[in-house]
Formats: C-alpha cells, sequence, structure tokens
C-alpha cells in the first residue's frame, strides 16, 4: 500500500519557524545587513561592502585600534578569571564536607552569589569597594594602601576581576564538588591500600574523575567572563579611561553612544565569531582528548 | 604473609547499640585460602573491612603474626583488598597502576619495573601492559586490582570482597580458577568474601559461614555439606539445601510429626528446644518402600532430578533416580548415615 503524500504537514512546522524567525533570524540578519552599510542617522544608510571589517581587522586604523585593545583586555580578563577561579574552586570543593549537616548549609551558601541579579552584584561592589563609605575601599585604605578603583587602573582591575571571582566561583565549586561526591568510596579506600598520599589521591583519582565537569566549568567560565558587561559597566564604566573597556562596554558604546550601526554591527559579528571558535576548539580538543582514551 | 588472629573481636555501627557482629574467636592460618560466605547483611564485609583496617572495631583485637594491629590504618598494615567494582586508576596504564603501591612506598625504579612484570606474567597482563587502564573490561580491571596487592611482595594478606559480582559469567570461571592457581604459586593468606557458594567452596581451603552478625560455622567445604554445625550452613550450603523435619527423638529413633518412626546412626541424650531431623536431598531417594510422601513436581536439573515431595505436610526435596519414574506410590529411602539432628538450630552431638 503507498503511503499518502501530503506537503500540508509543512504548515505545523510554521509556528516553530515563525517564532526562530522573530526571535533570532530576522534580528542577526538586520545586524548582518547594517554590518555592510553606514549610516548617518535619519534611517538613510549607504552601502559599505567589507569596509566595516577591513578597518576593524586592521590595527592601524582607529576602529581597528580600539577592537584589538578591547580584545586583549577581554581576553586578559578571562584568562585572569579561569586562572582564579578553577584552582580555587577545585580547591574548596575539595575541602567541603561529604556528609552531614554541613554539606546542606555549605551548598546554599555557595549558591547565594549564583542568584544575584548582575547589575546588583555590581552595585554591591561599586559600593563595598568605594574608598569614603565601602567596607572594602575604606578598610584597605585604612591600612596605607592607596586604593581606588575610578582613579588608578591597577585598582580597577583588582575590583573587577575580585568581583567575578566572588560572583561565580561558586559556580566551579559546584560542578566540581558534583563531580568530586560521583567517586565510589571504593577508590578512596583502594588508595589507601595503596599507600596512597593525599596528592596522589588529587592526580591519580579525583582530578581524572573531575575532567568532565571541569571541562564544563571552564568552558562555562570562559563564555560567560568572555562577554561580561554588566558588572564592570556598573562599577567602572570602563574606566578610569579605557582601562576596563572590555569588548561588550566598547560595543554598546559604538552602537548607542555613537550610534555607529555599521561599525557596531561588523565588531559584534567579529566578536561573536571569537567566541564560537574559541568554545568549539576548545570543546572539540576535550571531548578528542576524552574518546581517545576511551577506545 | 601472615597468620590473622581475633581476640574477642565485635563491632556495631555508630548510634545502634545493636552488634553487627557478634563477638568471636577466631585463628586464620598463614597462606591459607578463607572464604567468608553469608546472605548480604551477614556481617562479612564488615569483618572484612576489620581485617583491613577501614573499619575500627568496637571491641576485641586483631593481630597479624602476634602483633596487634586493632589501631593501625590500612596503609600500615601491609593489606590489599580487591573490591566489588574494579578499582583503576584511569589516567594511568596498566603498568603504572601495578607500580602504584610501590611507588607510593619509595621503592627503586629498577625494583617497581621487576616487581611489576613478574606480576604481570603471573596474572597474563604482559601483553596490556603498555594499554591505558581505562580501556580494559571488567575482568582485566579486576586482575589489575589484584595486581596491585600482589606486587607487594611483603603483604601480609589479600582480601577480595565480591570480587566476581560484575564479570560475565563465561570469564567468572576462568578468573576463579586463575586466582586458585595463584594461590598456589604465591603462599600469601587470601580472604575472599562472597555470598555465592559455589564461588565460596571452589576458591576456599576453608569457609567461614556467616549469618546475622555471626560466625556460624568455620570448616572444609566438606564438612559444610557433610556436618552442617547449624541449620542455617544446611540451607544456605547445597542446592536445593537440607531438608529439615520437626521431629522428637528418643536414644536412637526419631518419631516424625506424622507418627513414623525413623532409626538414626546414633543415640541421642534429652534434647530441649525445637528439634529437627536433618538430611540433604542428596541422600534422600524416592524409592518403592520408605516412607510415604506425595510428590508435588519434579525439577530436571540436566545432572539430576529433584523431586519436591510433601512428606505429612512438610515440603521435602529428594533425588528421584535416574531412570526411574515416579511411581505410583511414591515413598522415601533416607540414608541413615547422613542424618543429623539439631536442636534450636545447632547440630546435636549423639553418641556411638
Amino acid at each position: 500500500m503507498a503511503k499518502p503524500l501530503d506537503n500540508r504537514a509543512w504548515f505545523l512546522v510554521l509556528p516553530v519557524v515563525a517564532l526562530v524567525a522573530f526571535s533570532a533570524l530576522i534580528p542577526v540578519m538586520t545586524v548582518v545587513n547594517y554590518s555592510v552599510q553606514d549610516s548617518f542617522g535619519n534611517n538613510e544608510f549607504f552601502w559599505n561592502g567589507t569596509g566595516w571589517f577591513k578597518e576593524l581587522l586592521d590595527p592601524s586604523t582607529d576602529l581597528g585600534g580600539r577592537f584589538f585593545d578591547a580584545l586583549w583586555r577581554t581576553l586578559l580578563f578571562s584568562a585572569l578569571c579561569l586562572l582564579i577561579e578553577v584552582p580555587l574552586g577545585i580547591g574548596v570543593a575539595l575541602t567541603l564536607p561529604r556528609k552531614g549537616w554541613g554539606v546542606a548549609a555549605s551548598l546554599v551558601l555557595l549558591a547565594l552569589p549564583l542568584l544575584i541579579p548582575w547589575n546588583v552584584v555590581g552595585t554591591i561592589w561599586q559600593v563595598f569597594a568605594r574608598r569614603d563609605i565601602g567596607l572594602l575601599g575604606a578598610a584597605v585604605n585604612g591600612l596605607g594602601i592607596e586604593y581606588n578603583y575610578a582613579q588608578t587602573p591597577l585598582a580597577a582591575w583588582v575590583t573587577v576581576v575580585a568581583m567575578d571571582v566572588w560572583h561565580w566561583t561558586s559556580l566551579v565549586v559546584l560542578l566540581c564538588y558534583a563531580g568530586l561526591r560521583a567517586i565510589p568510596d571504593a577508590y578512596y579506600q583502594a588508595a589507601k591500600v595503596d599507600g596512597a598520599s593525599s596528592w596522589a589521591v588529587f592526580r591519580a583519582i579525583q582530578l581524572p574523575k573531575m575532567q568532565r565537569v571541569l571541562t564544563i566549568a571552564i568552558l562555562l567560565r570562559f563564555m560567560d567572563s568572555f562577554m561580561i558587561y554588566t558588572e564592570p559597566f556598573v562599577v567602572t564604566g570602563g574606566g578610569p579611561g579605557n582601562a576596563t573597556t572590555f569588548l561588550s562596554i566598547d560595543l554598546v558604546k559604538i552602537a548607542l553612544g555613537q550610534f555607529d550601526l555599521g561599525k557596531a554591527a561588523a565588531m559584534s559579528i567579529v566578536y561573536n565569531l571569537i567566541v564560537l571558535t574559541v568554545c568549539w576548539v576548545f570543546f572539540a580538543t576535550t571531548t578528542r582528548s576524552q574518546s581517545e582514551a576511551v577506545q | 604473609m601472615a597468620r590473622i588472629a581475633f581476640e574477642r573481636l565485635a563491632h556495631g555501627y555508630p548510634g545502634s547499640s545493636a552488634y553487627a557482629l557478634k563477638p568471636m574467636d577466631m585463628v586464620w592460618e598463614d597462606a591459607g585460602a578463607y572464604a567468608l560466605l553469608g546472605p548480604s547483611g551477614c556481617g562479612k564485609t564488615t569483618l572484612l573491612n576489620i581485617v583491613s583496617g577501614l573499619l575500627r572495631p568496637r571491641e576485641g583485637r586483631v593481630s597479624f603474626d602476634g602483633r596487634d594491629v586493632t589501631a593501625l590504618s590500612t596503609e600500615r598494615r601491609n593489606v590489599a583488598q580487591v573490591f566489588q567494582f574494579p578499582v583503576v586508576y584511569d589516567t594511568m596504564t596498566v603498568r603504572e597502576n601495578l607500580a602504584f603501591p610501590l611507588r607510593n612506598r619509595g621503592v627503586p625504579a629498577a625494583a617497581v619495573r621487576a616487581r611489576v612484570e613478574h606480576v604481570a606474567g603471573l596474572l597474563g597482563l604482559t601483553a596490556m601492559l603498555d594499554r591505558r587502564a581505562r580501556n580494559l573490561g571488567a575482568d582485566d580491571k579486576q586482575k589489575i586490582s589484584l595486581g596491585r596487592g600482589l606486587v607487594r611482595d611483603d603483604v601480609a594478606a589479600i582480601l577480595f570482597d565480591e570480587p566476581l559480582t560484575v564479570i560475565d559469567p563465561h570469564l567468572k570461571w576462568e578468573l576463579r580458577s586463575r586466582l586458585k592457581e595463584l594461590h598456589r604459586q604465591v603462599p600469601v593468606t587470601m580472604i575472599y568474601v562472597t555470598h555465592d557458594q559455589t564461588e565460596a567452596l571452589t576458591f576456599a581451603d576453608r569457609v567461614v559461614v556467616m549469618s546475622e552478625g555471626e560466625v556460624v560455622q568455620v570448616g572444609t567445604p566438606e564438612a559444610l555439606f557433610d556436618r552442617p554445625a547449624h541449620s542455617f550452613v544446611g540451607h544456605f550450603i547445597g542446592s536445593p539445601g537440607m531438608n529439615f523435619l520437626p521431629c522428637a527423638v528418643e536414644g536412637d529413633t526419631a518419631i516424625l510429626a506424622g507418627g513414623h518412626k525413623v532409626g538414626l546412626p546414633r543415640a541421642y541424650p534429652q534434647l530441649a528446644g525445637k528439634v529437627e531431623l536433618g538430611i540433604r536431598p542428596e541422600f534422600a531417594a524416592v524409592a518403592m518402600d520408605g516412607l510415604p510422601v506425595t510428590v508435588r513436581r519434579v525439577e530436571d536439573l540436566g545432572r539430576r532430578r529433584i523431586a519436591r515431595v510433601e512428606l505429612d505436610g512438610v515440603p521435602f526435596a529428594a533425588t528421584l533416580p535416574e531412570g526411574m519414574a515416579v511411581p505410583a506410590e511414591p515413598r522415601l529411602a533416607l540414608d541413615p548415615a547422613r542424618l543429623h539432628v539439631y536442636a534450636d538450630g545447632r547440630l546435636a552431638e549423639g553418641e556411638g
């Protein structure tokens, strides 16, 4: 018996197509459209081809120089966040209690920073680190250390990185803790029988067993820190000068501050491609090393 | 290599006054192969963990070769343990896995190499020494666990905690016989925890049968079969287990509940408590004369046939001799030499 062919079934996917079109496809294509044009306000657009992209990727131009400066800042920020949060997260996860009431208590405490909205975190730190009324800022200055995040770039960087560590280390801790809890007791008992030191236990059992959750933690923390906007914007506004102007902040400055829609669109496409590429390379290499190991 | 002794050893878990392991005295000879056999929750793993030092007993002493080790940690006891689920160090090769216990103890590299090669040879792991341990099958992983114990030549005892649980049936047999062979080559005390009587009886020289935290019998596989010291051992060892018939005993005669009299091989004194007559299905056969029974069904086990019968309403397993059809008026013939009398579950000693 021949199956009846009925192409009307395609109508069933129409709602999804419409939804995706409005939420993703049309906005993305608008940005792509902007990126090849120049505007002078009044909704007048002129064709510019790949002009913006050429300028953007050439560090000797104004736009390109600005873009690469922001890119290095953002990469440095992500690197610092990962370098501090991952080892710290593993360390804290290793010291958490494995049973008893302490488990629930520490998990709730650790989850608290994760529940706070980004701009609230920014506001908390903006006040906390102020040299006149902030607890941290006043205390540090009281110790005789000159600290003013609104004036010195180093202080601004310390504040922004400390804030990210405060906000997101918990995520790494929780993921690592889940990985550690999944290790059967027999492994620890076997290590005892084999006379392993606690460093050997960490190297031979805990770290390998945490490999998968660490992959996820690093990926999440990279993406989030590379795309960070709200918190540094609230605390430093990208300053002093351009010291903490990360890619996202610069993008908003160009798009909404100067209303250069063409430049901003080209920049956001390149920005997006960088995030995608880094994540893809990272994911591909870690999963390949895992699958090689399974063969 | 060590002789392991327990003195008034007992254990209970925190928050409970009940004994998980009731007070006991026992000695395990050096280089013996022992099996701890019993159902889940009988305390056999508790006892094993006390030997390995993972658990500290609440009462009593454990000694290795006369040296009190009760308070010593696992690392300092010199025992090796193979767990139910294979434990290998994933990121290491088989060679590194086997070398791990020696490296942790600071053994020189040349000696490590020699020991690892030797043990790999014993276990048939030589060909895979440089492969990653995580990619191997469960049986090879268990061999690695075992190898990490054997690689230390000063090891006092190797403990096995149901090591064949996750092994495929057709590999179980191979691994079990390899273990037995290994014990002949390497004279080290081996203690094997299992709930599988086949594993216990084929591996061990002496089987320690446990029930509800108590050691009910220690004996050779033959002794457990021929003279179970406790009705639990009778039930637990053998397939199907021993039959028990409520009775009264007067001298050398047992009077069954239905009034039938059975002659006993020995005379018994006055017995207190619940008295039962015990006999294994292997020594009770369906016959043309004997005690009248009703046959409920016949199970063909391939090698032999078991008749499930009822004797005065008591279920009973008997052998249906080869080539024999179930008779119209089935009767039960008991081998008198194989009859045992139990009072309150314990084997009663007769005279003569």
